[in-house]
């Protein structure tokens, strides 16, 4: 969890207001916390967290990304960290590039990252990125976010996760061609613009070559949770 | 002439040679509004600031301390001085250091309604914001009998620097009128699923909220400092004129503002005289000044109404006979929404010489071209009667999408000021007169009036999601100042392509607002260009130096709205920085 020691010097760094003339370029900081949730499949909880904190102007961001999710009690399955350079491409995108690392029970692989991010139009949140491995496998990773007003406190939030591996890597169980779907749809309610307790639903399928070395290992290729959670940003 | 010239808010005042000397402390102190105290920044131990009377011809001195942690500056809006003592940081001068004291000096050549406020981050909005009368050397041109001074304001609890972290951070933060789903419910049962779902979809394809009028909301909205429960008011005589001198010193908050009851006639607009316009009701921009006199008859107290413009509240004060009278409080109308119209989604750059009146029978209501009567030249339409295009007859427009049209903006479609079909235009109540640039005709016509040397093109531009604001797409910080040459006379022409309304103001020049008025354009210091709209002013380039211009709306000048003039001579050379000035320069200011 070293990503989450980073975050006290993210959230110290609060926006630098400096004098006219260039006030237009203050820097900001903003610690956003998509997703910190309990996940309960029969028996089984889970603790999941997606984030990423930025500080940047307009035009230049440094961003750092995590998610994961450790069992109650067990090793965290999955730990997943970006730092990237996010740098404005058009009025509503963003450029991004950096490194991954991913640490999980098994083999460590580290990423380079380039993407886009952006609103595109129908409000909908986009995050797109092209990753190769230290190997040199690539893959690809979509994300679509939205937000459907149900009323100006309620909230279904819509999640598509979609992830295509192009490139055999057995000992993280992904085959080329392989890919992973994550649908979540969670229904928040707005305490204010910056904090939203959520329920939710997640599930979780995977295709092809990984899926069938996921059915040889005895493991279930399709997972459903129940989630309970927060959303918030400083 | 009985008018009331109280020397009480001049605090320190005492003549030394002939300069008046006037004396002001920024200091942190508190305002008293009805459910408590809040902090806030003062001049002289209050908010707001003193109101500073001057003399017309007189030479002033004003002695600014600065007790606060942080750089000040006080600005003298709409005043005519060198460019020395105009009090922008970086620009004018550095600033007033914490513990320094700076003593402001220049020649008062004009005379009107203008306010001074803080030009140094966001204290303007944290408190330091007052009323700055120049009494006229001659005599007015008009008659009332006693005199008030109203200062709106939009208070704001929450720190500035955080409301604009909180925007850049989540640009709809304070739009707490987001379209729902239940809105687009209502919405397909009042004009059908087609109609109502294309709507939703083109505003889903511009990422933009047609309830996204006003950026910050949460304000309380203050007359003189004080709120609505408070209740500030006037006292009058029945029979009296009143004249009523009113003054935004808002951060954001444009008003509607209307006495039910009572007329007010318009006689000068950012302390200028104007022929007098009589009128039921006028939106006030953005740090503009309106002086009306009003005239009640009746022993009975009125209501001074402002609502804010997205109708998220108002100011209120009383015009009363006796103290601790309240007159009748109206309701407070229906939210106002953004059209495609004034998302410049209609004709802004359409040719409106050659437009085709008759075509408007069969129109639906986008393709119902009032946009053209807003950019056209009225001066050089001899032929048509603008009489009576106010009259048209709408119901003969057969082919019309009534179902999908906003009949509140149709109400005012002949708005000059606004696009066509535009949503958020001043409505008028019960049929009443609306203040539009227009109407503002100049007292004396201007000296030296003639055609512009050049032309130059300002986009108004910004971009609402990342809340970032600019000039032609770019930001005051990467960008290279706009020179002018001294003696020329240059038209600024500003092509609005965001959806917000921008009160423009320019430091130490005047500019002649052109709605067609020829030589009586009225001079103004402060020009609202509505959204998806083209306005024109003319500049007489007649200060030497270095001065700030810049959209007023607060948060769009911290975050990029804003360009330095550079006035050279005409041999291209500059004044020196922090240079004294001839004083003379003022002399030859055309309006007096």
């Amino acid at each position: 969890m070293r990503t989450i020691n980073l975050l006290p010097a993210l959230l110290l760094a609060t926006p630098a207001l400096a004098m006219e003339p260039h006030m237009d370029a203050m820097p900001v900081a903003k610690l956003a916390v998509d997703h910190l949730e309990q996940r309960f499949d029969g028996d089984d909880q889970a603790l999941a967290w997606e984030l990423e904190a930025t500080y940047g102007n307009d035009l230049h961001k440094a961003v750092l990304k995590s998610s994961g999710e450790r069992a109650d009690g067990g090793p965290t399955e999955s730990s997943e960290t970006q730092l990237l350079y996010r740098r404005m491409a058009s009025e509503f995108f963003d450029w991004q590039a950096g490194v991954r690392h991913d640490d999980q029970p098994g083999p460590q692989r580290s990423y380079a990252v380039l993407g886009m991010k952006g609103l595109a139009p129908q409000w909908i949140e986009l995050d797109a990125n092209l990753f190769v491995s230290e190997r040199g496998d690539p893959s690809l990773r979509v994300e679509a976010e939205y937000e459907l007003l149900l009323g100006q406190r309620w909230v279904l939030e819509p999640k598509l996760e979609y992830d295509l591996a192009l490139a055999d890597d057995r000992d993280l169980g992904v085959g080329a061609g392989g890919s992973t779907l994550e649908a979540g749809l969670r229904l928040n309610y707005r305490v204010s613009p910056q904090f939203s307790p959520y329920v939710g639903y997640v599930w979780e399928k995977t295709y092809g070559r990984t899926g069938d070395w996921l059915r040889d290992e005895g493991e279930h290729d399709e997972e459903g949770a129940w989630v309970l959670g927060l959303k918030f940003w400083l | 002439m009985k008018r009331l010239l109280l020397a009480v808010g001049l605090l320190g005042l005492s003549l030394t040679a002939q300069a008046a000397r006037y004396e002001l402390v920024i200091d942190e102190g508190q305002v008293r509004f009805s459910d408590g105290v809040r902090p806030a920044l003062t001049v002289n131990g209050q908010s707001p600031a003193p109101e500073l009377r001057f003399q017309e011809g007189e030479a002033v001195e004003i002695v600014v301390t600065n007790k606060l942690e942080r750089m000040s500056a006080l600005h003298w809006h709409g005043i005519l001085l060198p460019y020395t003592q105009d009090g922008v940081p970086g620009i004018s001068f550095p600033g007033i250091q914490p513990g320094e004291t700076f003593t402001y000096r220049f020649t008062v050549n004009q005379s009107g309604t203008y306010w001074y406020h803080a030009h140094a981050d966001f204290q303007e909005q944290e408190g330091i914001y007052g009323p700055l009368i120049i009494e006229p050397k001659g005599r007015q041109p008009y008659r009332y009998d006693r005199e008030y001074t109203v200062l709106l304001f939009d208070w704001q609890d929450e720190k500035p620097e955080r409301t604009l972290a909180n925007l850049k951070k989540q640009a709809d933060y304070y739009n707490d009128q987001q379209p729902t789903l239940g809105d687009l419910l209502r919405d397909a049962k009042r004009d059908g699923w087609s109609a109502a779902l294309k709507d939703r979809w083109d505003w889903g394809n511009m990422r933009m909220a047609k309830t996204d009028i006003a950026d910050v909301s949460g304000f309380r909205f203050l007359v003189n400092g004080r709120d609505t429960e408070q209740n500030w008011t006037a006292l009058f005589k029945p029979g009296e004129r009143v004249r009523l001198r009113i003054i935004n010193g808002s951060g954001m908050s444009y008003f509607d503002l209307r006495i039910p009851g009572l007329a007010m006639t318009v006689v000068q607009a950012d302390g200028n005289d104007v022929q007098p316009v009589t009128v039921d009701q006028l939106r006030i921009a953005v740090a503009e000044t309106y002086d009306v006199i009003v005239q009640p008859k009746e022993d009975k107290a009125y209501t001074l109404f402002a609502e804010s413009m997205d109708r998220r509240g108002y100011a209120r004060a009383t015009l009363a006979p006796r103290a601790g009278m309240q007159g009748e409080v109206p309701e407070l109308r229906a939210p106002r929404l953004l059209s495609m119209a004034d998302m410049g989604m209609a004709h802004a750059g359409m040719d409106h010489g050659g437009m085709d009146h008759g075509a408007m029978a069969d129109g639906e209501m986008a393709g119902m071209d009032h946009s053209a009567m807003a950019g056209m030249d009225h001066s050089k339409m001899s032929g048509v009667d603008h009489s009576a295009m106010a009259g048209m007859d709408h119901s003969q427009m057969a082919g019309m999408d009534h179902g999908a049209m906003n009949h509140a903006a149709m109400a005012q479609a002949n708005n000059p000021d606004y696009a066509a079909g535009s949503g958020i235009a001043p409505e008028p109540v019960d049929g009443g007169r609306v203040l539009v640039y227009g109407d503002l005709k100049a007292m004396r016509p201007a000296a030296g009036y003639r055609a512009p040397d050049r032309t130059i093109e300002l986009q108004l531009t910004g971009n609402m999601e990342r809340y970032f604001w600019s000039f032609n797409g770019v930001k005051y910080s990467e960008a290279e100042p706009i020179r002018l040459k001294y003696g020329e006379r240059v038209r600024f022409r500003f092509v609005n392509q965001t959806m917000m309304n921008h009160p423009m103001h320019l430091h130490g020049m005047w500019m002649q607002l052109d709605k067609g008025n020829g030589q009586f354009n009225p001079l103004k210091h402060v020009v609202n260009v509505a959204p998806g709209q083209t306005l024109e002013v003319d500049v007489p380039v007649d200060a030497m130096g270095e001065w700030a211009f810049h959209c007023h709306l607060i948060y769009h000048m911290g975050s990029g709205m804003f360009r330095k003039i550079v006035v050279e001579a005409a041999d291209g050379s500059t004044q020196p920085f922090y240079s004294e000035q001839p004083a003379a320069k003022e002399s030859e200011h055309a309006h007096h």
